[in-house]
């Protein structure tokens, strides 16, 4: 019993739990069922309560030491023992090693006739009787109904009070389970005010495929969530998808992971994608995606990296061997271990089974990498808001574990337009890799985009990529008067080009030619002008020389005349002179 | 809880020996001195000597003594009367005290 406390001081009793081992189940309830309560499981018909309350106390004795006893009034023991071998419970190990004690209580409702006032003292006595057997800490009772078969209901109200009591004061953590509607009037009082921790199974049909759902109606002293949590039961008993809101705080690595692709990673800021990242490679039917997502498995084996390929729409051999036809041998990554596919249609099967399958297989072969081919096979009516729910909490866990992620899908910008929920897919990725239909001339052919990248500087280019038998490879972009052009396009625009370079250096060869000529020509010309020039020049001196010559000469004359006459006037003059 | 209380106890109404089977063979089940019990014992005697007279074997098994047969007769309910002779096997449960539906009971038989 717990000690009354002095008003003065403030204490915090913290509401103890018990682990169940359920996986998933002690994630949403922060530490699993309330230790020394009683719990109800309320569900229909094939719900799991069965299973889940028995891996309840399979756990328990295997995980935890605490053994468990077993009260079914609904299948005796041997029936109960085979049921559950095929969840992966052995019972009749457990039940040697003295850790369960499973007994069966028949309520025969045809043969209960009431004479007068009575309580169930026969079954505390039992109880105590098996629980002493096995030194029990967890009970299950099998089920609540049957005791209300024939039974005074107010009677049975006021035992299962006692009873509830009665396991919280031996410490025992007890589950009870019932099937919901039924008696309601009396359930409703007993979940409202006896239990202290309810918890509802649902297994609804939705378009022809099973879904489970579990809720957490009420868990007295803990805050819980509220909402539905799908789960699955398979041969390893009981999982549940843990969702969760709250964005966890994950440490990011900043170490680049390459594409595969040369080009690609030239894109991606030289160095490629980030580690630990998601990254969404869309495109329409026959783009190439699976290429693509086989490239980047084919350089993380090389790299000794472990790999998880999820396939659901082709099967592992048929694409091995399309891959081998681009180059890309994987076979041996297969066979060394290195490489694991878990490969399947989903198409009757529900996107949790597939995610909780997939987790499963994380936690046991931990792979880095993890592709998803194609996402959108998954979710049958297109994404809504449940579905977005499990996938942005699936990339979560993803990231989480530092696992780079690889998600491809049927979607294009077109797709969006018309189903615009599509892009909450890409929201939730860092990068987003399109690929496109580039058509023209009847043509089509396939080009590469980055179309985002968290967190690093990429290229907005679209280049042209084509699928080689030696892989892929991202062909320079090619830029027309028309346009960006591609293919045979761009085959015929670049050979036009040549020759029109062709003609247009043969052109200009023909005019350097000319205008040589010409020059010659004029050369020529001139040659001959300056000749002519010359020569009249030549002559012209010569002209002018022989003028100056005769001029000279005139003059010489002139003088030479000049001086005669002088010499004849002076002689003349002294002749004169003379003769006075 | 359990108190240790008399061994169970028989009770014939014809002497031992005698050679022919009594009618009427009934159990009670009990849980030591509680309330009811005690009460479902005052009536099945009451019962056993006003009506049965001499031709019962009447055994009253506490099942805080003797659990064992609590499980293998699959005893819950507290108290309870099994009716093993005669045929069909009859359970009343409660302290008897509707006398009247007891005795419907056993004597339609």
């Amino acid at each position: 019993m717990a000690q009354r406390n002095n008003k003065s001081t403030k204490t915090t009793i913290k509401l103890k739990k018990v682990l169940t081992g359920i996986r998933g189940f002690d994630e949403i309830t922060n530490g699993g069922l309330p230790k020394d309560r009683t719990t109800i499981i309320s569900g229909n018909t094939g719900c799991g309560k069965t299973v889940m309350s028995m891996e309840f106390l399979a756990k328990g004795a295997l995980e935890y030491g605490e053994p468990g006893v077993f009260l079914s009034f609904e299948e005796t023991g041997d029936e109960l023992i085979v049921n559950m071998e095929s969840f992966g419970f052995d019972l009749e190990n457990l039940i040697k090693k003295k850790k369960l004690y499973v007994e069966f209580l028949e309520i025969d409702k045809s043969q209960i006739i009431e004479t007068g006032n009575y309580n169930l003292e026969g079954l505390f006595v039992r109880l105590e009787n098996a629980i002493d057997k096995v030194g029990a800490k967890r009970v299950v009772l099998d089920s609540l109904d049957a005791l209300f078969g024939g039974l005074d209901y107010e009677i049975l109200r006021e035992e299962i009070k006692r009873l509830f009591k009665w396991l919280k004061q031996k410490g025992i953590t007890a589950l009870v389970t019932s099937e919901t509607g039924n008696k309601v009037i009396i359930r409703e009082s007993i979940e409202q005010h006896v239990a202290d921790c309810v918890i509802l199974l649902d297994n609804r049909v939705i378009n022809q495929t099973s879904s489970r759902r579990l809720r957490i109606l009420k868990m007295r002293g803990s805050v819980h969530g509220n909402n539905e949590y799908p789960f699955i039961i398979d041969r390893d008993g009981m999982s549940v998808l843990p969702l969760t809101s709250e964005l966890k705080n994950q440490s990011l690595s900043t170490h680049r992971i390459t594409s595969g692709i040369k080009d690609l990673d030239v894109m991606l800021d030289g160095k490629g994608f980030f580690r630990g990242s998601s990254i969404l490679v869309s495109g329409s039917a026959g783009t190439g995606k699976t290429s693509v997502a086989i490239s980047l498995i084919n350089e993380t084996c090389k790299q000794k990296m472990r790999g998880l390929y999820c396939a659901f729409e082709e099967s592992v051999s048929q694409i091995t061997r399309n891959m081998l036809s681009i180059g890309l041998k994987i076979d041996p990554f297969i066979n060394s271990g290195l490489l694991r596919f878990y490969s399947s249609r989903p198409s009757l099967e529900n996107l949790e089974l597939h995610l909780i399958s997939i987790r499963k297989i994380i936690d046991e072969f931990k792979p880095e990498i993890i592709v998803l081919d194609p996402v959108t096979n998954l979710m049958s009516e297109g994404i809504n808001s449940e579905v977005r729910l499990l996938l942005a909490h699936f990339v979560d866990f993803l990231k989480g574990r530092n696992i780079t992620t690889l998600f491809t899908a049927a979607i294009t910008l077109e797709t969006i337009k018309s189903n615009p929920s599509d892009e909450g897919i890409s929201a939730m990725m860092d990068a987003w890799i399109l690929v496109r239909d580039i058509e023209t001339n009847s043509e089509r052919n396939r080009g590469i985009n980055v179309l985002k990248s968290r967190g690093m500087n990429h290229s907005t280019q679209v280049r042209e990529f084509v699928i080689t038998d030696k892989g892929i490879n991202l062909l320079p972009i090619y830029l027309s008067p028309e346009g960006v052009l591609t293919g045979s396009a761009k085959l015929e625009h670049t050979l036009h080009k040549d020759e029109k370079i062709e003609l247009h250096k043969n052109k200009i060869k023909n005019e350097k030619g000319k205008i040589a000529r010409k020059r010659e020509l004029l050369q020529e010309k001139t040659d001959l002008l300056k000749s002519q020039l010359e020569s009249e020049i030549d002559e012209l001196n010569k002209a002018k020389a022989k003028y100056d010559l005769k001029e000279q000469k005139n003059e010489s004359n002139k003088t030479e005349i000049l001086n005669l006459r002088n010499r004849t006037k002076s002689s003349s003059e002294k002749s004169k002179g003379r003769n006075k | 809880m359990s108190k240790p209380i008399r061994q169970s106890r028989y009770k014939y109404g014809a002497a031992p020996g005698r050679g022919a089977k009594p009618e009427y063979i009934l159990r009670l089940f009990v849980s030591g001195l509680l309330e009811n019990s005690v009460r479902a014992i005052k009536n099945i005697n009451e019962i056993c000597e006003k009506h049965l007279k001499d031709n019962y074997e009447l055994e009253i098994i506490d099942i805080y003594q003797q659990p064992e047969l609590a499980i293998s007769e699959q005893i819950i309910v507290i108290p309870v009367l099994i009716i093993k002779h005669p045929l069909p096997e009859r359970r009343l449960i409660g302290d008897l005290s509707d006398i009247e539906k007891v005795l419907q009971i056993l004597n339609r038989n």
